[in-house]
């Protein structure tokens, strides 16, 4: 099956024979060609990846013969409605676009499931990771892929109670990158510290077997502290810990990503504080890939707020290297992301990368001297400190009973607000058990101690051997369950929205086909509080349903408010039912001029009447303002006030080809007159 | 606990570093930091580590779920429940998915019982 530019993705072919579905491939996919320079259209780039085969380009890229530059960074979306239906037209979107990391949201409350969810159940603010939905999603992925003609990585997360059934299930179900941090169960999920090592040391091992990209949890110190930039000595901290702990485990460097945001946003001189932080860390961390996420810590419901921060964080990244670049969806302050604004974050990211080109072939970073030198060495110390001090008091767990952790103290500044976590609390606390002298797992990718020699001295270095391979070698041994609940599933959602599929009905959705969610944004001349409630009544006046006002904006307390209101819409438009003209053939501009140059062609120009405006008629005619002139057609400008016999006999005497009549339009009907008597004196003379 | 910034203090030691050596000891303070944690993950399991062996080994998540609660409430984790449905297997000579499910049903646990404590294993 190949999917067609103009046709919709197929979720019942999506369906079809999934319990046979195998990935076609295994483990991380870097982008082809960085590191040369290329030829884009009429540019030369020097950060750019190979192109994709098939893609849409950035709005004003019609002025620039179309091309749609990809950056050498790999770009992620995160997606999370909810619906895995959903999520894979908006990855289809979003790859269109130029993501090619394509990251699904947990549902809320997975991380504390112990064991595996099945089948296709609805979640809150992502979805429950299934080994159904996954193999749905790379389906689609793999169609999606072949369309764009790039490689698409697939990713979530391996966290919780369950990770190390969650890591062989991505193992086997060929996920390419995943989220695997203890320290984010001890510190967010308050899962038992002990487990939450044990546990990850299993899963870490399940990842490096399958080659897939890992990304630590680190940025969540940022999103938690109350003084995002006062972690930074602690951030590393946590950085070298996961790195350090995944490479023991036997992950390859290569595939250890550091998940790194920059710390702070404006009105904060935030370049000044995240550039020597970013640069202390790709230091520390040269073996390691950078996975550089953008500041959620200081996002409003402002959406182009939003975007200049993220902005700001991709000039960090160009500065200094970020192998994969996050993106924040601009919405993510004021709901659950819609589908327009991952897109508008992936087109932030592709845009700003393309405009930055080439950018540190031209500049270079004062790294020895001044300020920067004196930062980058002090937050290195800074870490070095805080390690020192992990060993004094007796190691990790000690430190993180003891509130070192997510302090808003300038490292060894402390606040007494870290959060702290016991060895012998949290969830799962209790469920670790020592191997005995006999512990065996006959399995491939298999962590720590395990008694093979027992039974088979031969088989150390392939414990599966002694059940003759287990689903890592042989995928037809993995049992793949369908569906666990009735009144919960695919097959029921998809006959709710039935009327929306493969029919001539329409309705607008930001998450979900058929949501009819809309957004509208409107100028209240009132005070903030007036305005919202104003706007409410308006929404409901309008008919909206779940009337809501997600964004205000005070203009001037009393001039007024910029409202942005959401709502929803109950009825379909039928597209059957719609008149719609066809649309104008419109010659480009190359070929307009290509006429103009063998069918030369003058004009005579005037402003009529009594009519001393210019302005508008110099644009239609000067060049300067991409006026008609660009075609090559010549004019011969008569000024303002000419009246209409004038401007008739100029054009008979100098044998123009069309007349160019400029007039105000006015209360009284004077252009209608004017016009009529042009129209009239040309006819008769 | 709360404490002043003392970092002027407290880097005395570091001062005459050069940017390289605090570079090294930073990663020797990251191994010093992480070798316990890798220590005791050798040497101990969970249950969703133990349910993943059984992943691997061809079964379901329910059967897994089912087959490790049977392990754990008879005080045999210790073993590995891999190496239990492995030795069910082996010992009364059945192919390993069918030993598992006979424990997922709660079947065979005696015979389980008799092979780890009859001193074998």
């Amino acid at each position: 099956m190949e999917l067609k530019p103009n046709k919709k993705l197929d979720i019942e072919y999506i369906l079809e024979d999934l319990d046979k579905y195998r990935p076609r491939r295994r483990g991380w996919t870097w982008r082809e060609g960085v590191d040369e320079k290329r030829q884009i259209g009429k540019f030369e780039y020097h950060d750019m990846s190979e192109p994709l085969q098939d893609s849409q380009p950035l709005p004003a890229a019609k002025y620039f013969d179309d091309i749609d530059p990809q950056s050498k960074s790999i770009i992620t979306t995160e997606i999370a409605s909810g619906r895995f239906e959903d999520d894979i037209r908006r990855m289809r979107m979003a790859a269109w676009h130029g993501a090619d990391h394509l990251m699904v949201i947990r549902t809320a409350g997975q991380s504390h499931f112990d064991g595996l969810i099945e089948g296709t159940p609805q979640g809150i603010g992502g979805i429950p990771i299934t080994r159904k939905q996954l193999r749905a999603q790379r389906k689609a992925l793999d169609l999606i892929e072949d369309e764009v003609g790039r490689p698409i990585n697939y990713h979530s997360y391996v966290s919780g109670v369950a990770g190390p059934e969650i890591a062989v299930m991505f193992a086997e179900e060929g996920v390419n990158g995943a989220h695997q941090d203890p320290q984010y169960n001890v510190l967010y999920r308050n899962i038992n510290m002990i487990r939450s090592f044990v546990d990850a040391a299993s899963a870490k091992k399940s990842l490096a077997w399958a080659d897939i990209a890992q990304i630590d949890g680190a940025h969540n110190a940022n999103a938690t502290a109350r003084e995002a930039w006062k972690v930074m000595p602690e951030l590393m901290v946590q950085h070298a810990i996961n790195s350090m702990f995944s490479v023991k485990v036997g992950m390859k460097k290569e595939n250890i990503c550091l998940s790194t945001v920059p710390p702070t946003a404006p009105p904060a001189p935030c370049m000044r504080l995240d550039l020597p932080y970013a640069i202390a860390l790709r230091e520390l961390f040269a073996e390691y890939k950078m996975r550089a996420q953008m500041n959620t810590k200081y996002m409003e419901s402002s959406a182009r707020e939003a975007t200049v921060t993220h902005v700001l964080n991709l000039l960090i990244s160009q500065l200094t290297r970020a192998e994969i670049q996050s993106t924040i969806t601009p919405d993510e302050g004021r709901n659950v992301p819609w589908h327009i604004y991952n897109i508008e974050a992936v087109d932030t990211a592709k845009q700003a990368f393309a405009g930055m080109d080439g950018l540190m072939d031209m500049l270079e970073i004062k790294r020895d001297s001044g300020e920067l030198a004196e930062k980058v060495r002090e937050l290195k110390e800074r870490a070095i400190l805080f390690m020192e001090e992990i060993l004094e008091v007796g190691g990790y767990f000690k430190a993180v009973e003891d509130g070192f952790f997510v302090d808003s103290g300038y490292y060894p500044e402390r606040n007494g607000d870290g959060i702290s976590r016991k060895s012998d609390g949290g969830v799962g606390v209790g469920t670790v058990y020592e191997r005995d002298v006999d512990y065996m797992a006959p399995v491939t990718a298999h962590f720590g101690y395990n008694n093979i020699e027992q039974y088979d001295e031969d088989a150390i270095d392939d414990p599966a051997r002694l059940i003759g391979g287990c689903t890592f070698e042989d995928a037809d041994k993995i049992v793949y369950i369908d569906e666990l609940d009735e009144n919960d599933n695919i097959y029921l959602r998809l006959e709710e929205t039935k009327e929306l599929r493969g029919t001539s009905k329409l309705k607008p959705e930001m998450e979900w086909l058929g949501d009819g969610i809309i957004l509208i944004t409107l100028f209240l001349p009132a005070e903030e509080r007036v305005a919202e409630f104003a706007a409410l009544e308006i929404g409901r006046k309008l008919g909206l349903q779940d009337v809501e006002v997600i964004h205000r904006e005070i203009m001037q307390e009393a001039e007024g408010t910029r409202i942005e209101l959401r709502g929803r819409v109950d009825f379909t438009i039928d597209i059957d039912e719609l008149v719609i003209p066809p649309k104008p053939e419109v010659l480009t501009e190359d070929e307009i001029r290509e006429d103009i140059y063998t069918n030369p062609m003058m004009v005579v120009a005037a402003t009529i009447g009594e009519d001393e405006h210019s302005v508008g008629l110099r644009e239609i005619i000067d060049i300067k303002h991409d006026g008609i002139e660009k075609y090559g057609i010549e004019s011969n400008y008569l000024g303002t006030s000419i009246p209409v016999e004038k401007l008739v006999d100029a054009a008979i005497e100098l044998d123009a080809d069309a007349i160019l009549a400029s007039t105000i339009i006015s209360h009284d009907d004077i252009h209608y007159r004017n016009m009529k008597k042009l129209h009239e004196l040309c006819v008769e003379k | 606990m709360k404490r002043e910034d003392d970092f002027q203090e407290r880097r005395k030691h570091l001062a005459n570093l050069s940017e390289t050596e605090l570079e090294e000891r930073f990663w020797k303070l990251a191994e010093k930091v992480v070798n316990p944690l890798v220590e005791l993950a050798e040497k101990n399991t969970t249950p969703s580590i133990e349910r993943s062996v059984l992943l691997r080994m061809g079964f379901s998540s329910l059967e897994a779920q089912s087959i490790v609660e049977g392990i754990i409430d008879r005080g045999l984790i210790g073993k590995g429940a891999g190496h239990i449905v492995y030795r069910l297997a082996r010992d009364r000579g059945m192919e390993i998915r069918e030993a598992g499910l006979k424990l997922a049903d709660g079947d065979m646990w005696d015979d389980v019982i008799a092979i780890f404590q009859g001193g074998e294993g």
